[in-house]
C-alpha cells in the first residue's frame, strides 16, 4: 500500500512539474502535406547526420497540406510548427489566418515537382493516353453529337478504338487529396475541353463558365471510378485484385513497384524525371514548404534546415531527394528560391 | 452427446407415442444442428485467425534479417583532424565518410567505367557509413589503419537476398539491373554477403530507408505512454470505482455519473484525440508529438474501462465479508482496505493490464496530437518527441520501397507479441489469485 501511495504521490507531482518546465524547443518542427513528406523525411535524416552532435534531429509531422497550413498559421512562438508542407500553393485565405494570427512574415520554399501516373498490373499492356480518353471514360457526363449525355461508355475500345476492348475501371485519388485537384485540372479539363465537353457544358449552363468548368470535372457515380482515399499502397492494392483496373500513382511510387505496375504514356510522353523537369509530360504540379520568417534563427537549426534542404546534395538535379522521386527544378529557379530565402521574401508582399 | 440421446430414445422408446417420439427425435435433432452452427463459426473465425497470421508472419519474416556488406574501409589519417579533442561526433561529421565507403566498394568490384561505379555505390545503404563513423568515435586508434567493417546493404540488394523482388524478371521490372546482380553475385562468392538478425530493426528510430529503420524510438514512447496510463489510470480508476461502490449514495447523480462512465467507454478513441488536441495542446501548452500529451489522452480513454471492470470485480466479493468485518469492529475504511480490495486485485490487475493492452495498440487519438511523426533521435523523457508502436506501422503502411512492406508486418508482429503476452499475463494472474466463494 505505502509502495502504491508514493506511486501516485510521484506520478502527480511529475506531471505538474512537467507541464510548469516548459523548456525551450531545440529541433525544428514541420508539418503537413503526406506528398512532401517523405522528401522532408529523407532531408532531416541527412539533416541530422550531418549535423548530428550541433543541432537536433528535426521532427516531421504528416496530415495532409491544408491541416499543416492551419497548424502553421496559429501564431508565432516555440508551441507552433516552424515550417509548413504543401502539395499547393498557400491560398490567399490561410495567408488571412496566419495575419490575423500574428504570422506575417511567411517565405514560400518550392523544392521541385512530382509527377502523377496512370498505371495498370504490369501484365496488361500499357495504355497510350491522352488527357480526352480519360475525360471520355470517367466524366459524369460527355457530348455525343454536340449534346449532352450520361456517360455510356463501358469499355475502353469505346472511348478510342486504338484501345483493347476492356473494361472501363480507374482507380483516382480521394476528393481531399492535393493530387486530386492536379488530376482534375491537368486530366479531366484539358479532356473535357479537347473533346469538346466544354462547349457542350458552357451550352447547357448558359454561359456560366465557373459552372461548366464544374461539370466537367464530375466524376462518373456509377461504379467504374473508384476515389481512394488512402495511400497509394492502398491504389496498388485495388489494381493488384482488379487487373482490368488502371490506378493514378505518384511517379516515385510506380517507379519503386516495376514488378507490378506499367505505367501509361500521356499525349505520347513517357512520364520519367527528364519528361516532367523538362515540362514535357503535362500530369505535374510544384510542391513547397512554407518558412515561419519570425521562427529563423530563434529555433536552433531551422536556417540551417532550410538552406541544407536548398542545397544541391538533396535537390540539385543529382540529389539524394531526386533519387527518392522528387522531380528537379531548373537551375535559375532553384537560385530564385535560394535568394528569396536569404532575403526573407513573404508571400503576399 | 450421442451416448445420452441414444440411451434415452432407447430407453424411453417403449411407452412413446410415434407422434412424442417424432418430436422427440426432431428436438435432437435441432440441437446437433445447433451445435454445429457454433462449431463452424468457431471455425469460420480461427480460419480468419490463421490466414490473417500466415500472410503477416510470410509477409514479416524477411524483416528480421538484414544483408550485411563486408568492406575494407581505409581510414587514412590525412582525412581526420589532427587534434584528439575534435574526435568527436561534431568534429568527426565532416570527414567525407560516404566517399570513403564508396571507395572501399569500388576497391572491391573494381568498376571499369564511371557509369558502373555509381551502380556500385547504390548496392551500399546511404546510413551504412553511420557504422564507421560510430566505430571510429568509439576507438580514434582505428584512424590509419584499415577497418574491415559489415555494413548495411541497399534495400533492394537485401530484397533480392531474400527473394522479395524476383531476379529472375526482366531486367525491366526489376529495381535492381542485370549488372547490379553480377556484382550481387561476386560480393557473395567472396564471401562478403551475409545475412543476420536484423538488430536494426529494434534499436533504429524513423528512416527513409527500409534496411535503415525501426521500431526502436516507438517502442520507447509506447513505453513512456504505459507508464503514464499506468501511473494515473489505475490510481484514479480504482479510487473512482471504490467510490462509487462501497460509498456513494444511491440517487440521481450517481446514476448520472455512471452512465455516462458507461458512455464514455464507448466513446470513439478520436474524440478523446479531439480532446487532448484542444485542451493538452492548445490550451495547457503542452508540446506536440510529446508522449506525455499521449499518455494522458490515452489516460482518459482507459479510465471508463477500468472503472467499469473494478466495480464489477468490487461486487463479485461477497457482501458476507464486508458484514463479517463491520461485525468484528472494523471501520467501513478498514473492511473495504483490508479485506474487499485484496480480494478484489486480481480481478482489478486483470482490468488494468486490459485496458493497458487496449491503449497499447490505440492509433486514432494520436493523429490529433502530433504523434504521427518521423522522430529519429530517442527520447529522453516523455516531454521529448516521440511516436507509438501501431502508428509506426501506420506510417511505414503507406511507402512504397519494397522493404517496408516487410518492416510493416515486422511492427505488427512485435505489436502483436506484446499484446499477447499482456493478455496471457492477465489470464494467468487471474487464474493463480481468482478466489471461488
Amino acid at each position: 500500500m505505502k509502495a502504491l501511495k508514493l506511486t501516485v504521490a510521484a506520478a502527480a507531482l511529475g506531471a505538474v512539474a512537467f507541464s510548469g518546465a516548459a523548456q525551450a524547443r531545440d529541433y525544428v518542427s514541420i508539418m503537413g502535406s503526406s506528398t512532401v513528406k517523405p522528401f522532408a523525411d529523407l532531408v532531416a535524416e541527412e539533416f541530422s547526420k550531418v549535423y548530428s552532435g550541433k543541432f537536433a534531429a528535426p521532427v516531421v509531422e504528416s496530415g495532409g497540406s491544408s491541416a499543416g497550413l492551419k497548424e502553421f498559421c496559429k501564431g508565432e512562438g516555440e508551441g507552433t510548427i516552424d515550417v509548413a508542407n504543401a502539395s499547393r500553393p498557400i491560398k490567399a485565405k490561410e495567408i488571412q489566418a496566419c495575419a490575423d494570427a500574428g504570422v506575417t512574415k511567411i517565405t514560400e520554399i518550392r523544392i521541385g515537382y512530382d509527377g502523377i501516373v496512370f498505371a495498370n498490373p504490369v501484365d496488361k499492356p500499357a495504355f497510350a493516353f491522352e488527357p480526352k480518353d480519360i475525360y471520355l471514360a470517367l466524366a459524369d457526363q460527355i457530348p455525343v453529337d454536340g449534346a449532352l449525355v450520361a456517360n455510356p461508355n463501358t469499355h475502353w475500345d469505346q472511348v478510342n478504338p486504338a484501345f483493347p476492348h476492356q473494361e472501363i475501371m480507374m482507380f483516382i485519388p480521394g476528393e481531399k487529396h492535393g493530387t486530386r485537384e492536379v488530376f482534375e485540372e491537368k486530366v479531366l479539363e484539358a479532356g473535357c475541353e479537347a473533346a469538346g465537353g466544354l462547349e457542350a457544358q458552357l451550352k447547357a449552363n448558359g454561359d456560366d463558365k465557373k459552372a461548366a468548368g464544374k461539370a466537367c470535372m464530375k466524376v462518373r457515380k456509377d461504379g467504374r471510378s473508384v476515389d481512394i482515399d488512402g495511400d497509394y499502397s492502398e491504389t496498388l492494392a485495388r489494381i493488384g485484385s482488379n487487373p482490368d483496373g488502371i490506378g493514378v500513382f505518384g511517379l516515385s511510387f510506380a517507379e519503386n513497384n516495376p514488378d507490378k505496375v506499367k505505367t501509361a504514356t500521356v499525349n505520347g510522353i513517357t512520364p520519367s524525371l527528364e519528361t516532367i523537369a523538362k515540362g514535357e509530360y503535362p500530369v505535374s504540379r510544384p510542391l513547397f514548404f512554407y518558412v515561419k520568417g519570425a521562427h529563423v534563427d530563434v529555433i536552433p537549426g531551422l536556417r540551417e534546415y532550410v538552406e541544407f534542404f536548398l542545397s544541391d546534395d538533396m535537390i540539385g538535379s543529382y540529389g539524394k531527394a531526386i533519387d527518392k522521386g522528387l522531380i528537379p527544378m531548373p537551375e535559375e529557379e532553384l537560385q530564385q528560391v535560394r535568394s528569396n530565402f536569404a532575403n526573407g521574401v513573404s508571400v503576399g508582399s | 452427446m450421442t451416448t445420452i440421446s441414444e440411451v434415452s430414445t432407447s430407453s424411453a422408446a417403449p411407452s412413446l407415442s410415434p407422434e412424442v417420439a417424432r418430436r422427440l427425435k426432431r428436438r435432437y435433432a435441432a440441437e446437433r444442428r445447433f451445435q454445429v452452427y457454433g462449431l463452424s463459426a468457431i471455425m469460420i473465425g480461427l480460419a480468419f485467425l490463421v490466414i490473417m497470421f500466415t500472410s503477416i508472419i510470410q509477409a514479416g519474416l524477411p524483416a528480421f534479417q538484414e544483408t550485411r556488406i563486408r568492406l575494407d574501409v581505409e581510414l587514412e589519417a590525412d582525412k581526420f583532424p589532427t587534434d584528439p579533442a575534435e574526435l568527436t561526433a561534431d568534429g568527426l561529421r565532416l570527414v567525407g565518410w560516404t566517399g570513403m565507403i564508396q571507395k572501399s566498394i569500388r576497391d572491391t568490384l573494381k568498376p571499369e567505367a564511371r557509369s558502373d561505379a555509381v551502380l556500385m555505390h547504390k548496392l551500399l545503404s546511404p546510413n551504412a557509413e553511420v557504422a564507421v563513423r560510430d566505430a571510429v568515435v568509439d576507438d580514434p586508434s582505428l584512424i590509419g589503419s584499415t577497418l574491415s567493417i559489415w555494413v548495411l546493404a541497399a534495400g533492394d540488394v537485401d530484397a533480392i537476398m531474400k527473394g522479395t523482388i524476383d531476379r529472375n524478371l526482366p531486367e525491366e521490372q526489376r529495381t535492381v539491373n542485370d549488372k547490379q546482380l553480377t556484382y550481387i553475385d561476386r560480393l557473395d562468392a567472396d564471401g562478403r554477403l551475409r545475412k543476420q538478425f536484423a538488430f536494426t530493426l529494434f534499436t533504429a528510430g524513423a528512416s527513409s530507408y527500409p534496411e535503415s529503420s525501426g521500431i526502436g524510438v516507438a517502442m520507447i514512447g509506447s513505453l513512456f505512454m504505459m507508464l503514464i496510463v499506468l501511473m494515473l489510470a489505475l490510481p484514479i480508476g480504482v479510487a473512482a470505482a471504490v467510490y462509487l461502490e462501497e460509498f456513494a449514495p444511491r440517487n440521481r447523480w450517481t446514476d448520472i455519473i455512471e452512465v455516462n462512465i458507461n458512455n464514455l467507454a464507448a466513446v470513439p478513441s478520436i474524440v478523446f484525440g479531439l480532446l487532448g488536441l484542444a485542451v493538452f495542446i492548445n490550451f495547457v501548452e503542452l508540446p506536440r508529438s510529446a508522449p506525455l500529451v499521449g499518455g494522458l489522452v490515452l489516460t482518459l480513454m482507459t479510465l471508463p474501462t477500468v472503472i467499469i471492470a473494478t466495480r464489477a470485480a468490487l461486487k463479485a466479493v461477497p457482501p458476507s465479508i464486508r458484514e463479517a468485518a463491520l461485525g468484528i469492529g472494523a471501520s467501513k475504511m478498514q473492511s473495504i482496505f483490508h479485506h474487499v480490495l485484496p480480494l478484489a486485485a486480481p480481478g482489478i490487475l486483470t482490468s488494468i493490464i486490459i485496458g493497458l493492452a487496449q491503449a497499447l495498440g490505440e492509433t486514432a487519438p494520436l493523429l490529433m496530437i502530433g504523434m504521427v511523426a518521423t522522430v529519429f533521435t530517442y527520447p529522453a523523457t516523455p516531454m521529448d518527441p516521440a511516436t507509438a508502436l501501431p502508428v509506426q506501422i501506420y506510417m511505414w503502411s503507406g511507402l512504397p520501397e519494397r522493404g517496408f512492406v516487410a518492416r510493416t508486418s515486422a511492427g505488427i508482429m512485435v505489436l502483436l507479441g506484446f499484446l499477447i503476452f499482456m493478455n496471457a499475463l492477465a489470464v494467468f494472474l487471474r487464474k493463480k489469485f481468482e478466489r471461488r466463494w
